[in-house]
């Protein structure tokens, strides 16, 4: 097979994200309708989802604003529904640790929740795409949803008003990410840890600032390193 | 009330504290070789996440006010399945979004 070019990796990071568009539109849009709803005007909703860009967080942050919690309890509690940004920044470095540092910085600007999933299932198949390639299409997956999430935060804070009920938009997350995340249950450690990540989630959503999905993370992550360390010692043995 | 000031300092202090935790390993480690047991515990941080990410939101959903519902674990399920059994993610989407809309017809 010819080696392919980075600008032809990033086209195809675009094609692989583009699926995510469906969750991305409906997502932005209500987060411009709620920061409406909460008092912020339409460039401050923007900057919102341009410089912060992680759904969640935002949300989280214009929840707990609206509650009237202490700013500094906001912060905190918005950075930490974020902390997971840490373990994908984690993930990517044998990845994209190579790259110039002004190209580390811009991937890790997009790092959000599509580009990471996206990018990690496709890394993972192909270990030897060259790093400038992977930069490109790591990029083309982020630059896939990322400008609309910044227009849907601006039609939904223009329009203001709730998209209809029946049509369970919320769903649209779950199911995207669950379409995305079968792929990646290649081996028996795969399903391991995602089977424990599911279990220890449910267990410990009782904390608060989404805590719980932090230990879930770090328990299935040792679990998966751990039935993996066995099979191959047995299979060694 | 929400201040203007206030505002402010949230997308600011947001903003520049997610990427730094985006920035924090790339960043520091960069280019330099990870020990062994780091990577392999690295190669399972996307299925260690996502599913404990999903799953509070399928058990209990928000927008039911938290009480399980059926068409969208039947969505979940379909969803699961249909990824499984063709490693097609938008198969898998059309799968999901036809449990989620057909499901309340056919349980009536």
């Amino acid at each position: 097979m010819q080696p392919s070019t980075p600008k032809r990796d990033f086209w195809r990071g675009m094609r692989d994200g583009a699926p995510f568009i469906l969750v991305i539109i409906p997502f932005g849009g209500l987060f411009g309708v709620v920061a409406t709803e909460a008092g912020l005007n339409v460039f401050e909703a923007l900057t919102f989802s341009i410089v912060v860009i992680a759904g969640a967080a935002q949300f989280t942050a214009l929840q707990l604003m609206v509650e009237d919690v202490p700013l500094l309890i906001v912060l905190i509690s918005a950075l930490a529904v974020n902390l997971r940004m840490a373990m994908y920044s984690a993930a990517l470095t044998p990845h994209l640790g190579a790259a110039p540092v002004w190209q580390r910085a811009l991937c890790a600007y997009f790092t959000i929740d599509q580009s990471f999933a996206t990018s990690q299932l496709t890394f993972e198949r192909e270990p030897d795409l060259p790093v400038a390639n992977k930069v490109a299409y790591f990029l083309g997956t982020a630059l896939a949803v990322s400008p609309l999430w910044w227009v849907a935060t601006v039609v939904g804070a223009l329009l203001g008003k709730s998209v209809p009920e029946w049509m369970a938009l919320d769903f649209a997350i779950p199911i995207t990410f669950l379409a995305l995340l079968t792929p990646m249950l290649r081996t028996l450690p795969h399903v391991i840890a995602a089977l424990v990540s599911i279990v220890v989630a449910l267990v410990f959503a009782f904390l608060p600032y989404n805590l719980g999905l932090l230990v879930a993370g770090v328990a299935a992550m040792m679990a998966g390193a751990e039935a993996e360390r066995r099979l191959t010692r047995r299979a060694a043995a | 009330m929400i201040t203007t000031v206030e505002i402010w300092v949230a997308i600011i202090v947001i903003g520049l504290g997610s990427f730094l935790l985006r920035f924090s390993f790339t960043g520091l480690v960069g280019g330099r070789n990870l020990p062994a047991w780091v990577l392999r515990h690295l190669r399972y941080t996307a299925v260690a996440l996502l599913p404990g990410l999903v799953a509070p939101l399928v058990v209990w959903p928000a927008a039911t006010g938290g009480t399980p519902d059926a068409p969208r674990m039947v969505a979940a399920a379909a969803t699961i399945l249909v990824g499984l059994a063709t490693r097609n993610v938008l198969a898998a989407i059309g799968a999901g979004a036809a449990g989620l809309y057909l499901t309340p017809y056919l349980v009536g």
